[in-house]
C-alpha cells in the first residue's frame, strides 16, 4: 500500500530552515576556535621567488601563517579519484596538486599561504603583509590552444599540456566512410563555454583537533562526507581513518562543485593541530570563482551524417576538454566516461566515433557540475540534428521522431546496446516528444511564427536527451578507470519503541531526502512517516557513504534503505510468527502489522521490535535486535530522458532574447514525491538556460578570470526566467527495487540546447542562416549575428 | 576603535562594541550568533543576508553595523511569532519554494517587504522585486508560487 510513495509530501526539513535555524558550516562556532585566510596567487603562471610572512606572523592577533614550505614533503597534495589512460595505454598525467604551492603557481587562485587569527579581519589584514616576489610568464586558457606546439607549459613534465588523448566507439575509418556516402552532412565547430557552479553556500571547512581523543572533526560544505575522509585520510594527510570524524552538516547547494577534496579541507585538518586551536576557512565569493571547480568548458567540432530520407548514418567528434591547472577529483571522468558514452543519444545512428583531448591551462580546475559530461553530449547532438533540420528543410521533431530508438522496457524488450559502450535500461521516447509538441501547440506555434509581424523574430528549439544516471555500477566504473566504488550504504535501526532511524550514505544538500527517504521507509513498513527520522553526512553516525552526485541518491541510496527493510522485514516475520505460533509463510504485512492469512490474528510492528529488544519469548537461536546494514551496487547506470523545448522571441533592433516559454516534458521513472522532482527539473532548468543566456567564464590573455564576482558574472535572477511548463511520462528503471531513475541533473542536461536552436531557427526564418551563436547569447552577439555580412 | 552600538533586533535590544568596519551581517551572525541571516557574496548581489531595519528590507552586508545603531532588525528568525509560522514561511515550505535553503532567510525577508509594498503583486512584480536575491535551487518557480501563496493567505486574513 502506499500512503506516502507518489504523493507531494511537503518536506520533513524545511521547518527548520524557514525558521533561520539550519546549520551550515560557518554557522558553526567552536570553542576558541581561531579563522583563517588564504592569500592567493594574483598571477596565472608564476615563478615564485620568495615569500615573506614576517610581519604578518608579527601582527597582533595572528596565531600562525604558513606557507607551502610548512607542509612536509610527505604529504603531496590531493588526489584524483579516476584515471583515464592514454589511447596508446599510457597512464594519464597526473601532476601533483600541492595544498599550497612551493616554487611555481599555475592559476590565478593557487594557494600562496594560510594565515591563522583570532578573527577574519585579522587574518585578512594580515595577509596583506605578506611579500611575494614573482616572475610572471606566460600563460594559457584555452583547451585546444594549450595542445598547441608552443604553447606555455602548465606542468614542465607534460608536453603539450596533454593530459590524456582518449576515444570511444566504431573504428573512425568506419565512421569517416558513412559520412562520406551520406547523403547529407552537417557540422559544426563551437565551444562549450565554462560556466561557475556557484551553490549560493561558499565552500567552507573547519578542522578541530582533539587531544583528549587523538581525533580529528571536519566540517565541511560536501556532498560527500565518506569519501572526503577517505581521500584526506588516505591520500593526503596520512591520518588513521578512524581517528577522523568529516561532517557535511546542512550544505547550501553544491551542484557537483562540493563532490570534491579540496585543499582547503586538508590545510584546516592539518594546521588545526599543529596550532592547537579549531581553524575555520570560509570562501568569500570571490575565492569560490577562483577555487570551485567549475564546468564545462569544451571546444569541438563535429560531424553528423544523414541518408536521402533524413536517417542518421554517422556521428563523428572532436573534443579539447580543459582540465584546468590541477586534475580534481573526478575530472578525467567527465569528458570521457561521461561523455563519450552518451553520444548515441535517442538516436539509432549506427556509426559514433568520439576522440577527447584533455589538455591542462593556467585556469581553475574543471570538474563535475550538474551534468557532468552529459550536457555537453547532449548539446553537441541536439545542436547538430537541429541544424540538420534546418540544412535539410526538415521538421525538427519529424526528423527526431525518425531517428528515435523504439520502445524497451528492458524486461520484455531487453536494453537497448549503444555504439559507445553503454545499455540503456529501458526508455519510450515518442511519447515525451508527442506530449511537448502537444503541450506548445505545434501547428499553431509554426503558424503564428510565419505570421509574425512586430519587430521580434520567433524561433522555437527542441532538445531530446538521455542520460546516465544512478552512478553506478562499481565493476564497470572500475574498468572505466574509478579508484573508487560506486555503491551506496543504509541502515535501518527500528528502535525498541518501533520508531526507526535510517543512517544513508546519500547526503542531501537540497534534494529533500529526508522526506523522499522517509516516504519509501513509511511505506515499506507501514508506519507513519513521523515515526521516521533519515540521518546523513556525518561519518560518525553513518558508517559509510559515497555521497550524492550523478543523480544517484534514491536509485542508488534509496535502493540500499529498502534491501535493509527488506531484511527487518524478513526478521520481523520471525518474530510475528513466533508471538503468532504460526508459520512466517503463513503471514501477511500490511498497514504495520503481521496477520496470519485468512485469520485476524496479528502482532503489530511496534510489539515486534519491543519483542526484539525485550527477547523474554523469542524464537529460539535467533538474535536480539531489529538493526541491519546494506551496501547496495547497482548492476547498471539508470537512463532518464526527455524532450525539452523553449520558445524565443529576438528583439530586431537590439538582439535581446527573450525565453518566451520552456516546455519539458521528463522520463525520470517511477516518482516517489511529485513536487520535489518537479523542484529539481526546475532548478536544473535554469541552470542550463542560465548557460545558454547568461552565464559563462571570460580569461583574459594573462589568465585572469575576469568575472569572477556576482557583479560580473551573469546568473538568472527571478525576472530572467519564465514559469516553466512541465510533464512526465514514466518509463520504470527495471533494475533497481523502486524503479526511479533521478532527476537530479535532467533539467541541466536538456535545456541548453533548446534555447540555442531556438534562437539558430528564429534568425534561419529570418533569413540568417548563421549555424551557431557563443553562449552565452547575449544582445550584441545575437545582434552581430543577425546584422553579419 | 571600538564604537558602542544599540540595536533592537527581533524585539530584543542588544548593546555591544564593534569596529567601525564591522558589517551589519557579520554583527548578526558572529556577536548576535543569529546565523539564519547567510552571506553568499562579497558585491551586495545576492540577498542571502537581507533582513528588515526600521521596516525595510535591506542586505544586512552594505549597512555598518555602526550605521544600524539604533535601529530595530528584524531577521528570518524573527519572522514567526508566538511559535506560528509567518504566512510567507508556510508559503515556502507549502509551494516547496526551498531546496537547500541557503538563500531562504534572505528570499523570504524580500518577499515580506514587497508584500507589504504591494499585497497582491503579479508574477511579473514578484519576479521584478526579487530582482536583488539569488537562488540557485528552485529557479524562482516555486519561490514565485510561495509568495503568491503568502499574499493570498495574508489578503484572506485581513479581508
Amino acid at each position: 500500500m502506499t500512503k506516502y510513495i507518489g504523493k507531494s509530501v511537503k518536506r520533513l526539513e524545511d521547518k527548520r530552515f524557514i525558521t533561520g535555524q539550519g546549520k551550515y558550516t560557518d554557522d558553526i562556532k567552536l570553542n576558541n576556535m581561531a579563522y583563517a585566510y588564504i592569500l592567493r596567487s594574483p598571477y596565472a603562471n608564476a615563478k615564485v621567488n620568495s615569500i615573506d610572512t614576517d610581519a604578518a606572523k608579527a601582527m597582533d592577533g595572528v596565531a600562525a601563517v604558513f606557507t607551502g614550505a610548512d607542509v612536509p614533503e610527505s604529504i603531496a597534495g590531493v588526489p584524483c579519484g579516476w584515471q583515464v589512460n592514454f589511447k596508446n595505454g599510457d597512464t594519464m598525467k597526473e601532476p601533483p596538486h600541492p595544498l599550497m604551492v612551493r616554487t611555481k603557481v599555475r592559476h590565478v587562485g593557487d594557494a600562496i599561504a594560510i594565515v591563522i587569527a583570532d578573527s577574519k579581519a585579522i587574518a585578512k589584514d594580515a595577509s596583506e603583509l605578506i611579500n611575494v616576489d614573482y616572475d610572471i610568464l606566460d600563460a594559457v586558457t584555452d583547451p585546444k590552444a594549450a595542445a598547441q606546439p608552443g604553447a606555455p607549459l602548465v606542468h614542465e613534465d607534460v608536453p603539450n599540456n596533454i593530459c590524456f588523448d582518449w576515444e570511444i566507439g566504431n573504428p573512425k575509418d568506419e565512421v569517416e566512410a558513412a559520412l562520406a556516402s551520406a547523403a547529407h552532412v552537417t557540422e559544426l565547430e563551437f565551444v562549450n563555454q565554462r560556466v561557475v557552479p556557484n551553490a549560493i553556500e561558499p565552500r567552507s571547512a573547519i578542522g578541530e583537533y582533539d587531544t583528549a581523543y587523538d581525533r580529528y572533526t571536519l566540517h565541511t560544505s560536501t556532498q560527500n562526507p565518506h569519501l572526503t575522509r577517505l581521500l584526506l585520510c588516505a591520500f593526503v594527510l596520512g591520518l588513521p581513518e578512524h581517528k577522523v570524524r568529516v561532517v557535511g552538516p546542512d550544505v547550501g547547494g553544491g551542484f557537483g562543485s562540493k563532490i570534491f577534496h579540496y585543499t582547503e579541507e586538508a590545510l584546516v585538518v592539518y594546521f588545526s593541530k599543529i596550532v592547537g586551536r579549531p581553524i575555520k576557512w570560509t570562501a568569500e565569493r570571490s575565492e569560490s570563482f577562483l577555487t570551485d571547480a567549475h564546468g564545462r568548458d569544451h571546444v569541438s567540432h563535429a560531424k553528423m551524417g544523414f541518408d536521402a530520407d533524413g536517417k542518421m548514418v554517422a556521428l563523428q567528434a572532436y573534443t579539447y576538454a580543459n582540465m584546468g591547472a590541477y586534475l580534481s577529483t573526478f575530472a578525467p571522468a567527465v569528458p570521457t566516461y561521461l561523455h563519450g558514452t552518451l553520444f548515441q543519444g535517442l538516436y539509432t545512428t549506427p556509426k559514433i566515433n568520439v576522440d577527447v583531448t584533455a589538455t591542462f591551462t593556467h585556469t581553475n580546475a574543471v570538474d563535475a557540475y550538474r551534468g557532468a559530461g552529459r550536457p555537453e553530449a547532449t548539446y553537441l547532438i541536439e545542436r547538430l540534428i537541429d541544424l540538420a533540420a534546418l540544412e535539410m528543410n526538415m521538421d525538427p521533431a519529424e526528423l527526431r521522431m525518425k531517428n528515435f530508438i523504439p520502445a524497451f522496457d528492458g524486461v520484455e524488450k531487453e536494453g537497448y546496446v549503444t555504439q559507445v559502450a553503454l545499455q540503456y535500461d529501458s526508455g519510450n521516447y515518442e511519447p515525451v516528444l508527442n506530449r511537448a509538441l502537444e503541450m506548445i501547440g505545434y501547428e499553431d506555434f509554426r503558424a503564428k511564427q510565419a505570421a509574425q509581424n512586430n519587430g521580434k523574430l520567433l524561433g522555437i528549439g527542441f532538445s531530446t536527451y538521455i542520460e546516465a544516471c544512478g552512478i553506478a555500477p562499481s565493476a564497470v566504473v572500475g574498468a572505466l578507470g574509478a579508484r573508487a566504488g560506486l555503491f551506496e550504504s543504509a541502515q535501518v535501526t527500528v528502535q525498541p519503541t518501533g520508531k526507526v532511524s535510517v543512517y544513508t550514505g546519500s547526503h542531501s544538500h537540497g534534494q529533500g531526502h529526508e522526506t523522499t527517504f522517509a516516504q519509501v521507509v513509511a511505506d515499506k513498513l507501514g508506519i507513519d512517516i513521523g515515526d521516521i527520522e533519515i540521518i546523513h553526512g556525518d561519518s560518525d553516525r553513518v558508517a559509510f557513504g559515497m555521497g550524492t552526485y550523478g543523480s544517484r541518491s534514491l536509485a542508488v541510496g534509496g535502493s540500499a534503505i529498502v534491501k535493509s527493510i527488506d531484511k527487518v522485514l524478513e526478521k520481523g516475520a520471525k518474530i510475528a510468527a513466533h508471538l503468532l505460533e504460526a508459520s512466517p509463510d503463513d503471514l501477511n504485512y500490511e498497514d504495520g502489522k503481521w496477520t496470519v492469512k485468512g485469520t485476524d490474528k496479528s502482532v503489530g510492528f511496534g510489539d515486534v521490535s519491543l519483542t526484539s529488544y525485550v527477547p523474554h519469548n523469542y524464537p529460539e537461536g535467533l538474535e536480539p535486535g531489529l538493526d541491519f546494514s546494506s551496501f547496495y551496487d547497482p548492476t547498471n547506470f539508470t537512463y532518464p530522458f526527455g524532450a525539452h523545448v523553449a520558445i524565443v522571441e529576438i528583439d530586431k533592433e537590439t538582439g535581446k532574447v527573450e525565453l518566451k516559454r520552456f516546455i519539458a516534458v521528463d522520463d525520470v521513472g517511477n516518482v516517489i514525491n511529485p513536487m520535489i522532482v518537479d523542484g529539481q527539473i526546475h532548478g536544473g532548468l535554469a541552470q542550463g538556460i542560465g548557460q545558454a543566456l547568461h552565464e559563462g567564464t571570460v580569461y583574459d590573455e594573462t589568465g585572469q578570470l575576469i568575472n569572477g564576482t556576482y557583479m560580473d558574472y551573469c546568473m538568472p535572477r527571478a525576472d530572467d526566467l519564465p514559469s516553466f511548463e512541465i510533464d512526465r511520462t514514466v518509463t520504470p528503471c527495471p533494475h533497481n527495487p523502486l524503479g526511479v531513475k533521478g532527476a537530479g541533473e535532467a533539467g541541466c542536461i536538456g535545456s541548453t540546447p533548446a534555447v540555442v536552436n531556438a534562437v539558430i531557427d528564429a534568425l534561419w526564418k529570418a533569413g540568417h542562416k548563421v549555424k551557431d551563436i557563443q553562449m552565452p547569447m547575449t544582445s550584441e552577439r545575437v545582434w552581430n549575428a543577425m546584422n553579419a555580412g | 576603535m571600538a564604537n558602542k552600538i544599540s540595536i533592537t533586533v527581533n524585539g530584543k535590544m542588544h548593546t555591544a562594541e564593534v569596529e567601525a568596519r564591522t558589517l551589519l551581517v557579520d554583527f548578526i551572525r558572529e556577536h548576535l550568533s543569529l546565523t539564519g541571516t547567510h552571506i553568499g557574496c562579497d558585491t551586495s548581489s545576492c540577498g542571502a543576508c537581507t533582513i528588515h531595519m526600521d521596516g525595510k528590507a535591506i542586505k544586512s552586508c552594505t549597512v555598518l553595523a555602526v550605521q544600524a545603531d539604533g535601529s530595530e532588525l528584524t531577521t528570518v528568525e524573527g519572522l514567526s511569532k508566538n511559535g506560528e509560522l509567518h504566512p510567507m514561511q508556510e508559503g515556502f515550505r507549502e509551494e516547496h519554494g526551498l531546496q537547500c535553503g541557503f538563500c531562504t532567510p534572505g528570499m523570504m525577508m524580500a518577499a515580506t517587504d514587497l508584500l507589504k509594498r504591494n499585497p497582491s503583486p503579479s508574477e511579473h512584480e514578484i519576479r521584478e522585486a526579487l530582482e536583488g536575491n539569488f537562488c540557485r535551487c528552485t529557479g524562482y518557480h516555486n519561490i514565485v508560487k510561495s509568495i503568491q501563496y503568502a499574499a493570498g493567505k495574508m489578503n484572506g486574513a485581513t479581508a
